[in-house]
């Protein structure tokens, strides 16, 4: 079965390993009849695709889990999404059909707001990046710094005005492929600083809205589109409403 | 250092959260300030008439776990008009932006100042903690000293087994509480509920006053302490009528009736204990004489396998936890183990659900409850505390495990396919030599010996783990001369050379070890008077944080601040640590009454000298430590008789 999930509010600062956590637990909890590896330490047999970074928020997370016996994809939903704590939220569920879920996600688009930028003083800043060759930021990891190009992976970037709000609110829409090492949101944000100076008066807020295989129009395909349609007998689990 | 300047509104009980949030990129795990875990509890803060913040003064990490603070919270939120909130240690990056960013010490629920609160209740497992608890009150804007705090201040309340002697915290908690919290949490509760609904008659110091007469809330600032010429304490005693000389600890005695956590918490970050936990008995009398809990938690009060069944079935329902723990002071002593752990077992099969007894002492162990414990989770090492190397040292701590025991034992554990076998040893025991801490060593390479011969395979382990021992109050140690950190450490090196000396066996033996250094520091404040405070207000000025955690700690602080603080007292650290007390000197929780009566402890410790043992007194008769009758209580085991019936798994919805 594959899952899209999203990771909202103030539990994006969970990290892979917490939502990793929370989900196995969840999965006890909703008495999921999941399938575990043999052996010692027996583990349910879950297979994450490539998680948001902590801080980030997310809209199209998947991981993909194997059962036992089949079950009733909208009824997943529910048990699940019940039993993951409010912001971790289960969106849909559809049974596996062939091919690795993995291959389908070649980049995401991010979301990224910049409380207190004029959309202006962003746009132009994300013109600078746009038009450099390459842009190397260094990024903090175990091993000490390590330097990366942020601009290669960087498909497409669009600015716009967050609607009816007072303060300025610059909003930039932006597609990155996956690449090794990663290119991430914060990453982005380094690259703007080193092409043009900025510094968002508080820290931007990420939001990953998609991720797929990009198409000629520089869009996103949905990863479990060929799913849905391998299993035309059931119904999409529809999207859970905020209100339950 | 600058108290934290009130930026945010004056509305109290409003989340700093957006102030909060801003922050959190900037720190490491910051999922460990968001709250939201699981079977957590938000209410509304203007419905509430007591309001209470509970605070664990170590690492969310560390705290979260912590079944006191679990229960309480859920005992004070399931009354209608009471909220109880969460708050840890702060990490010292978050920490120095929350004073850049003027945002206050917060809870972790609904994100709301500290210093809003009723009362904020601090649990005291170790007092390593102390340093925190100055950090979290300057966080939070309450003033460090209890004499400077108002009327609008939380009245800070300390419990936890480090409540039972807090007096070198008496200057910046305004009370303590010494035993099982559940009922005095809702007695104070009551007395502030009606304080409050008359209009806060006489103030703060009235309500003080209603707590402190009711015999078990200790008050320090109601009680004067004088000193001798000699640096000995002359006497203490109360300033007001309505204290009462002696305070006493609470005891709950029906463990079935307290059903708590009901719902444990469940965090989203990663914590200590990744697992549930059911207490199965509370107190033991099994009369080692090193050890605190075992003395100040009597009589034995098992809950029965019923409830424990009970606790079990709605626990992991509403946590999704892998693991059970079930947990004492020494878990194979419940008069019913056997049934219990089969029965939770048979519950269970085939759900993948571990069961763990985190504290097993090797006579009560036996391989049919290894085999139960593993059934149908991961096989665990095998932990066993024998305390002391050497037969003679077991004597004088009376931890009465023979090394028979222990290597017929663990020969069985090897022979069933387990493959390491962990033991925890002290090192600085009362009258305790080299040769004793050397025994270690020969006890370890016997175990390896018997293992290699019991299992037929040569990649077997033995892990020693060795901790300094710290002298306690209300225990026949209390007036034992604690061992200097260089004597320690100078025999902890003997034990490894003789470890290594061999090394067909050693190879196979694992060795871990803290250094003496904090256990001296956590001698001082176990036995410490009024006169400490100084030194550990002293460290925290200094920058002394998360003394528990040997990142942080630093030993130089501790004994320039202990130099410096003290010197006007005419004493010193070593006057607090490796002096050893005559049996006139009055010592500083001489007032507060942990039902153990001072001459028993006095003659326990005499015979700890002679190597004298003492028997338990669930199965000898009565050895008189005077709990009982001074308490009104009286052993509560079973066995029932009773077994736990097969339940039908809750099937899935799908």
């Amino acid at each position: 079965m594959r899952i899209r999930y999203a990771k909202r509010g103030r539990l994006r600062f969970t990290s892979h390993r917490d939502v990793a956590r929370a989900f196995e637990r969840a999965l006890r909890r909703a008495h999921v009849p999941m399938a575990y590896s043999q052996g010692f330490s027996p583990r349910p047999k879950i297979s994450w695709i490539g998680a948001a970074p902590t801080g980030v928020a997310s809209e199209a997370e998947y991981v993909e889990i194997q059962l036992v016996r089949e079950v009733d994809p909208a009824g997943l939903v529910a048990v699940l999404d019940e039993a993951m704590p409010p912001g971790l939220d289960v969106l849909e569920a559809v049974p596996a059909g062939t091919g690795s879920l993995a291959e389908r996600v070649e980049a995401s688009r991010w979301r990224i707001e910049f409380d207190g930028v004029p959309p202006e003083q962003l746009k132009s800043a994300v013109d600078a990046l746009l038009a450099a060759e390459r842009v190397d930021v260094e990024r903090l990891t175990k091993d000490g710094k390590r330097t990366i190009d942020a601009r290669a992976a960087v498909v497409a970037a669009v600015v716009d005005a967050a609607p009816g709000e007072s303060a300025p609110c610059g909003i930039l829409d932006v597609v990155v492929r996956q690449t090794t090492p990663a290119v991430r949101p914060d990453d982005v944000l380094s690259a703007l600083r080193v092409v043009a100076d900025l510094a968002p008066p508080v820290p931007a807020k990420a939001t990953r809205m998609a991720q797929g295989r990009l198409d000629d129009s520089g869009g996103l395909s949905d990863p479990l589109a060929q799913d849905r349609v391998a299993a035309p007998d059931r119904q999409p689990a529809a999207p859970r409403s905020d209100a339950d | 250092m600058r108290t934290a300047q009130l930026l945010w509104g004056t509305v109290r009980g409003e989340s700093v959260f957006p102030q909060l949030e801003q922050l959190l990129p900037r720190v490491s795990k910051p999922v460990q300030y968001v709250g939201g875990e699981l079977n957590a509890t938000l209410k509304s803060w203007d419905e509430a008439t007591v309001r209470w913040a509970l605070m664990y003064p170590d690492a969310y990490e560390v705290g979260l776990p912590n079944q006191g603070v679990m229960i309480l919270y859920e005992v004070l939120n399931e009354q209608p008009d009471v909220l109880a909130e969460r708050t840890y240690a702060i990490w010292p990056d978050l920490e120095a932006l929350m004073r850049e960013n003027g945002v206050p010490q917060f809870t972790v629920d609904g994100h709301r100042p500290v210093g809003d609160f009723d009362l904020l209740g601090v649990s005291f497992a170790t007092e390593l903690g102390y340093t925190n608890l100055l950090s979290a009150l300057d966080l939070a804007g309450i003033p460090l000293h209890a004499e400077d705090r108002g009327d609008d201040h939380p009245v800070v309340v300390a419990g936890g087994h480090a409540a039972f002697n807090p007096e070198p915290i008496s200057r910046f908690i305004d009370a303590a509480v010494l035993g099982d919290g559940e009922e005095a949490v809702l007695e104070i509760t009551e007395v502030t509920r009606t304080w409050k609904n008359e209009g806060k008659p006489g103030g703060r110091d009235e309500l003080l006053l209603r707590l402190a007469e009711t015999g078990g809330v200790y008050v320090p600032k109601f009680y004067d302490v004088t000193y001798a010429d000699d640096g000995r304490i002359a006497e203490v005693r109360p300033n007001r009528d309505r204290v009462p000389p002696r305070v006493v600890k609470r005891t709950t005695m029906d463990l079935d009736a307290w059903p708590y956590p009901k719902k444990p918490l469940v965090p989203l970050a990663e914590s200590v204990h990744e697992r549930m936990s059911v207490e199965i008995f509370r107190g033991c009398t099994r009369g080692c004489r090193f050890c605190q809990a075992g003395m100040i938690t009597r009589p034995v009060r098992e809950r029965s396998i019923e409830g424990i069944g009970a606790m079990v079935h709605s626990g992991l329902d509403a946590s999704g936890f892998e693991e059970v723990g079930l947990l004492s002071l020494s878990s194979a002593d419940h008069s019913e183990i056997a049934e219990i752990t089969k029965g939770l077992a048979d519950r269970y099969e085939g759900t993948n659900t571990g069961l763990s007894l985190p504290s097993t002492r090797v006579d009560a162990f036996n391989i049919d409850l290894a085999n139960e414990l593993s059934r149908n989770g991961r096989r665990s090492g095998l932990t066993f505390a024998p305390e002391g190397g050497s037969e003679r040292i077991r004597k004088v701590i009376n931890k009465m495990v023979s090394e028979e025991d222990l290597i017929r034992t663990v020969s069985a554990a090897y022979a069933a396919g387990w493959r390491q076998v962990k033991l925890y040893f002290m090192c600085g025991l009362p009258t305790e030599t080299d040769d004793d801490v050397l025994q270690i060593a020969e006890m370890a390479k016997n175990v390896i010996r018997a293992g290699r011969e019991a299992s037929g395979r040569k990649d077997i382990r033995c892990t020693i783990s060795i901790g300094g021992f710290v002298p306690k109050p209300h225990t026949p140690f209390q007036w034992a001369a604690q061992c200097d950190p260089e004597t320690v450490d100078s025999r902890l090196r003997k034990l490894r050379q003789a470890i290594n000396a061999d090394r067909g066996l050693g190879r196979n033996i694992g060795m871990r070890y803290h250094d003496g250094q904090p256990s001296l520091v956590e001698g001082l404040l176990s036995r410490g008077d009024r006169r400490v405070g100084a030194v550990i207000e002293q460290v925290w000025r200094d920058g002394g944080r998360f003394d528990g955690w040997s990142e942080h700690f630093s030993y130089e602080r501790w004994m320039s601040a202990g130099a410096e603080a003290l010197a006007p007292f005419g004493v010193d650290v070593a006057w607090f640590t490796t002096r050893e007390r005559d049996e006139d000197e009055v010592l500083p929780w001489d007032h507060l009454d942990s039902g153990l009566a001072k001459d028993w402890l006095w003659d326990d410790w005499q015979d700890a000298l002679d190597e004298q043992e003492q028997d338990d007194c669930r199965w000898t008769p009565c050895f008189d430590c005077g709990v009982c009758p001074s308490m009104g209580t009286d052993i509560e085991v079973g066995p029932t008789g009773r077994t736990l019936i097969p339940i039908t798994p809750v099937g899935s919805s799908l």
